[in-house]
């Protein structure tokens, strides 16, 4: 029988060869060629913790750190190990619902898959913090994690800094091979986003061993693979924090922007726009609810209106008129215009403060009294320049005049989302009137300052530093040297080194500009706004505009004869220049020429800083955004007692409302604040100052206590909610 | 002691012994593998015996005590047991229904206190082993004939049928390897034939559509009869057959199947069954989750998290391997089961392609070597012994190796010598040991 199947041996043996090498196969399958199993382990088992570097200081020109690190925590959380926990109980100690919970874990899982460790909470308060590293043993697959936040000790300069925040889908797309990942933080804005390469440094990387149940087994290959974190380097600017401050407290309560730039390096000493805001508002917890206020803030305080902000200059570009004629030499100082009060040879007359004959018998005289005929005449001479045969020609010799200026191209100050204003281009007009059926009469007022012409304030004050300098500039900028300084900072640096000349007219020329401006501060228009122990020179304005009351220009530049400081300050719709921008630009050149303000003076600086000049339009909106608040709470409060009351007497309530609201708010609210939300985040259109109707209602806040009834008028939206409730 | 030594070591293969221990060894080193922490007095730990490797190693001890009395026994005194030790290994099954131990879901377990438990169902192999051979090596046994083949059939399948009843799928299926060593002795290969086809029938019904296998089915069917319509001419009879197998096949595949997957399966085995071929199995289907009461988890997601942890450990080794300590998936843990069911992924990670290759090469030896052996043998006792030894060890080898590898659904079933574990490892000691014995003294006939 043995002999009779001695045969099946082999068969018997072929099966066993055979089933090892279909093993075998698999194995070449998976170890040699499957590379993802490496990876797959290498997922599992190593635990890459990133090691954030500081971020770089930012100083100011004393070596005062305007910005500083500081620890924060965040919640953090990997949605696969998290299943199973307490959900509840986390939420109790968020203060969240258990929907907002799944749907946070949701976008999470969306966004940054459920394996990666993803922020669900950022920047813990202190208290919430405290609460969540007790219970942190309840909740595997959540860990809080440090991270260094920045916080301002001067509270200062907002917007010329910009914030921090964590990245999100579209930077990362942006900025795909920076090494950026989802929950880190970048610089969004201001000098935090110019220099963020720099201010950032290199992140390290730790790696951990961990086990299944992601605990730490103790460093992968003995941290063979680990980098350190590099610290961002510091950037040491131009900006002087007392200034800055100054300027801030000064233009409280007002909108506008300042703008102080030191001419001899183009080093920005103070840049204010307002309204202002806290730079710490956008650090820690609270954050994510400022921001949003901000952004929906109609008086826009996260728009840097210094560089963004568009005006008309006004008187303020006399100056610089007379500089162009004078360099393309059209006219000499001792050029003169006989005006009476109005200039007329245009048809259409454009009047003059002044009518005594003589106030414009020569440049400097012109320019002391700010005389409109004679910058008229200036300007009309400069487009018809005889060499250029056609006003056309002229007007671009003028406009590349301007451009070189800095007025109408982009400056390159170093912030990002600069405007570059408006000095029309020919195209603008040839479509306004017809190729070639414009001259220097259809424009005349660009002469003034006002036509289409705008500026932006760091573009005036630019424009001083080329006066006060007698014919070049330094393009201005914030930041003066970076740390380590290496060789790829040029990129960031280089521009602001070079000195770009202008004009090529003598020093006389200047002179002449120069004493006229210096006469202003004697017995032209700002003749009543002194500097202690400073002779300086400026010019006001007051700029018409489409937006309601006079603009308040002022640029001015001191000491007279060795200029360091450039001042432009403008303060909308404020009347005249010399009184509102006027003593805000002098103060602000006290304190950078005298370091600190005459103590008789402070009281002034409170004034000033007290006034409030912001446009009804604005004042209106804070009203109504602060009642609709207010009625919200009132309207919580009112609902947590019907519920409570007997029902009748919330039925009576409804009926109240029906009665008298609805139709006055129809009528008279819901369009005002159509053309209000319309207008004002433009500034394009007048707003006529309309007596509010919710002016009523505060006052009838007071006495009528039927807080339901009184908040109906706030906002007829709710209106609707609450009759259909 | 010189002349016991030489008693003992006359006629014996020492190639095996070599074997034997070199896997031991490695067995050792494997489970020390998973066991390792960075940072722990692994000398110290060693020498205490707490550890699962110093505890292997005692059982080693154990067992090479009485490998070394199995050798020292007369071959007679298998013969002659051989019969009595296959009802004691029956009673002792039968036994563990009414004072078995539960241990991890499955009542199979005899306490013998003293922290040792005892699996009857692994001991039973060596005995049905036995009795398999001796049965078969009974004088005019003529294998040829149906009824002895039933009863050699009914022989391997009692404990097998006992071992499922105490759920363990496992240890049931591995009696079928001895269907191997009595295929060698003449059991007709059209069993294996079908078998093997069933086999195939069923992974195809897993993997591929119902109605899309049913027409597959029906054209191969057909093209069948296309090319044997001469011989279907001449001989009626054949279509007959052809139209019958269609039938049963397209009957296993629509309704046998899916009965055995969702009434006499355990969902979480459909499951493994289904993972194994990558697909999904709805446990809502499966009756004994139905009938579990209200209230407790119903439909569980399939659960591969095994098969993927234990193919991502033996794929991160890659050719070479991740060297001896260094394996994260090992160090984290991450395996389950590693250091019984899974050992062979620790060897994967830490060694890589070459040193599994070479560690599978060993075990083919092995295998072969035993077949030799067996080929070898004068009493049909012997042989038939060898080859249900060597069946055995192949099933358990190719198991448990294609179940880390992701090739077979997962049951418990542990890598031979290998595996952290008193009960297998002395199984298979006993196995191969008195398969030496019966070597040693070849030139005998017994019966």
């Amino acid at each position: 029988m043995s002999v009779f199947n001695q045969s099946r041996s082999r068969v018997v043996q072929i099966i066993f060869l055979l089933i090892f090498i279909v093993i075998l196969v698999q194995l070449i399958n998976l170890q040699i060629f499957s590379a993802k199993y490496k990876l797959a382990a290498e997922n599992n088992a190593i635990y890459r913790k990133i090691i954030y570097p500081d971020r770089g200081i930012i100083f100011d020109r004393k070596k005062k750190a305007m910005l500083e690190n500081t620890i924060s925590y965040d919640l953090v959380v990997t949605p696969v190990e998290a299943k199973g926990i307490d959900t509840f109980s986390l939420c109790a100690l968020l203060n969240i619902d258990t929907s907002e919970y799944k749907k946070r874990m949701r976008e999470i899982v969306f966004k940054n898959t459920a394996v990666k460790p993803s922020i669900f909470e950022a920047l813990l308060s202190q208290e919430l913090y405290a609460k969540l590293y007790e219970n942190m043993y309840k909740f595997p697959g959540f860990n809080l994690i440090d991270r260094s936040v920045r916080t301002y000790p001067f509270n200062t300069g907002a917007q010329v800094l910009g914030y921090i925040a964590e990245v999100d889908t579209g930077f990362l797309k942006k900025h795909r091979d920076e090494g950026y990942e989802m929950g880190d933080y970048a610089g969004m804005n201001g000098l935090e986003r110019t220099y963020e390469k720099v201010l950032m440094g290199e992140r390290g990387i730790k790696r951990f061993i961990r086990d299944n149940r992601s605990r730490i087994q103790g460093p992968y290959e003995n941290g063979m693979f680990d980098t350190s974190a590099v610290a961002g380097r510091n950037l040491y600017t131009s900006v002087d924090v007392e200034v800055q401050q100054l300027a801030e407290k000064l233009l409280a309560n007002k909108i506008g922007s300042a703008v102080a730039i030191n001419p001899k390096t183009g080093g920005i000493i103070a840049m204010v726009s307002s309204p202002n805001y806290n730079p710490n508002d956008l650090t820690g917890s609270a954050r994510k609810k400022n921001l949003g206020r901000m952004l929906l803030d109609t008086a826009r305080p996260m728009f840097n209106r210094a560089i963004k902000g568009q005006y008309p200059p006004g008187s303020t570009f006399k100056p610089l008129g007379a500089v162009i004629a004078l360099d393309e030499g059209i006219i000499t100082p001792a050029y003169g215009f006989p005006c009476y009060g109005s200039y007329n040879s245009c048809g259409v007359t454009v009047k003059c403060e002044h009518k005594n004959a003589g106030h414009a018998a020569s440049l400097r005289l012109a320019l002391a009294n700010s005389c409109n005929s004679y910058f008229s005449q200036v300007f009309r001479m400069a487009i018809d320049n005889p060499e250029y045969h056609n006003p056309t020609l002229g007007y671009l010799k003028w406009k590349e005049y301007m451009n070189k200026f800095g007025m109408g191209t982009r400056l390159d100050v170093d912030l990002p989302s600069e405007n570059k204003a408006s000095v029309p281009d020919t195209a603008v007009y040839n479509k306004a009137y017809g190729r070639n059926r414009w001259n220097s009469c259809t424009i005349l007022t660009l002469g003034i300052g006002q036509d289409k012409m705008t500026a932006t304030p760091v573009q005036l004050a630019n424009m001083m530093c080329i006066i006060a300098n007698k014919g070049y500039y330094y393009t201005p900028h914030f930041v003066d040297s970076i740390e380590h300084e290496q060789k790829d900072d040029t990129a960031y640096l280089a521009k602001y080194r070079v000195k770009h000349a202008v004009t090529h007219t003598s020093d006389t020329v200047f002179r002449a500009v120069h004493d006229g401006m210096h006469d202003v501060t004697i017995y032209g228009t700002a003749s009543g706004i002194k500097v202690p122990g400073v002779e300086y020179c400026a010019k006001t304005g007051t700029a018409q505009n489409p937006h309601g009351k006079n603009h308040s220009l002022f640029v001015c530049f001191a000491p007279k004869d060795n200029p360091t400081i450039a001042v432009a300050v403008i303060v909308e719709n404020a009347g005249y220049g010399a009184t509102w921008a006027g003593p805000i630009g002098a103060f602000i050149m006290e304190k950078y020429l005298n370091d600190t303000i005459a103590t008789d003076r402070l009281s002034e600086v409170e004034r000033i800083s007290n006034t409030n000049l912001i446009p009804d339009a604005i004042k209106e909106w804070y009203v109504r955004k602060d009642n609709q608040r207010q009625a919200k709470l009132a309207m919580e409060a009112a609902a947590a007692k019907a519920e409570m009351n007997a029902e009748a007497k919330s039925a009576g309530v409804e009926e109240e409302e029906g009665g008298d609201k609805i139709p006055v708010s129809k009528d008279k609210n819901s369009p005002y604040q159509e053309q209000l939300e319309m207008i004002l985040p433009e500034n394009k259109k007048q707003v006529k100052p309309v007596v509010p109707p919710v002016k009523k209602d505060s006052g009838n806040k007071k006495t009528n206590n039927n807080a339901t009834a009184y908040f109906i008028q706030a906002d007829d939206r709710m209106t609707v909610k609450k009759t259909k409730a | 002691m010189n002349s016991r030594n030489s008693s003992i070591s006359k006629g014996v293969d020492w190639t095996i012994v070599a074997l034997y221990a070199i896997l031991v060894g490695i067995g050792i080193l494997c489970i020390f593998m998973v066991e390792y922490r960075t940072g722990s007095n692994w000398m110290q730990l060693f020498l205490g015996g707490k550890t699962n490797y110093s505890k292997q190693l005692i059982f080693a001890g154990v067992c090479t005590l009485i490998a070394t009395f199995i050798l020292l026994a007369d071959s007679k005194l298998f013969t002659a047991f051989a019969n009595l030790a296959y009802a004691f290994g029956i009673l002792l099954m039968l036994a563990t229904f009414v004072i078995g131990k539960d241990i991890k879901g499955s009542k199979s377990w005899i306490s013998l206190g003293g922290g040792f438990n005892l699996q009857p169902a692994e001991l039973c192999k060596i005995f049905v082993a036995l009795a398999l051979a001796k049965y078969m090596s009974m004088q005019n046994m003529d294998f040829t004939k149906t009824r002895s083949q039933l009863i050699a059939c009914g022989i391997v399948l009692l404990p097998a049928v006992l071992a499922r009843f105490q759920h363990e799928t496992g240890l049931a299926l591995v009696y079928l390897s001895f269907f191997i060593a009595m295929y060698r002795e003449g059991l007709p290969a059209s069993i294996l034939v079908i078998g093997i086809s069933f086999g195939a029938l069923v992974v195809a019904t897993l993997i591929v559509e119902p109605n899309t296998l049913a027409v597959a089915l029906t054209i191969i069917a057909a093209i069948i009869i296309y090319f044997l319509r001469r011989q279907i001419k001449r001989n009626s009879k054949l279509l007959l057959v052809i139209v019958a197998t269609w039938a049963i096949c397209v009957g296993i595949q629509r309704f046998a199947v899916p009965y055995i997957f969702n009434n006499v399966f355990e969902c979480y085995q459909s499951q493994r069954i289904y993972s194994a071929v990558g697909k999904d199995y709805d446990c809502s289907l499966n009756k004994h989750n139905k009938s579990e009461v209200p209230g407790a988890k119903a439909a569980f997601k399939p659960d591969d998290y095994n098969v993927r942890q234990s193919k991502i450990a033996i794929g991160s080794g890659g050719f070479s391997g991740r060297g001896f300590l260094k394996g994260t998936q090992t160090r984290g843990k991450y395996v389950p089961e590693q250091h019984t069911d899974f050992i062979f992924t620790s060897l994967g990670e830490a060694f890589g392609f070459v040193g599994c290759a070479i560690f599978l090469l060993i075990y083919l030896f092995l295998l072969f070597r035993i077949v030799n052996i067996a080929e070898r043998q004068r009493s049909t006792f012997s042989r038939v012994y060898a080859y249900s030894v060597a069946s055995i060890l192949f099933f358990h080898i190719s198991v448990n190796v294609c179940m880390t590898i992701g090739l077979f659904p997962i049951i418990g079933i542990a890598l031979p010598l290998i595996s952290y574990g008193g009960s297998s490892l002395l199984t298979f000691t006993v196995l191969i040991f008195i398969l030496l014995r019966l070597d040693a003294d070849r030139q005998m006939v017994l019966r």
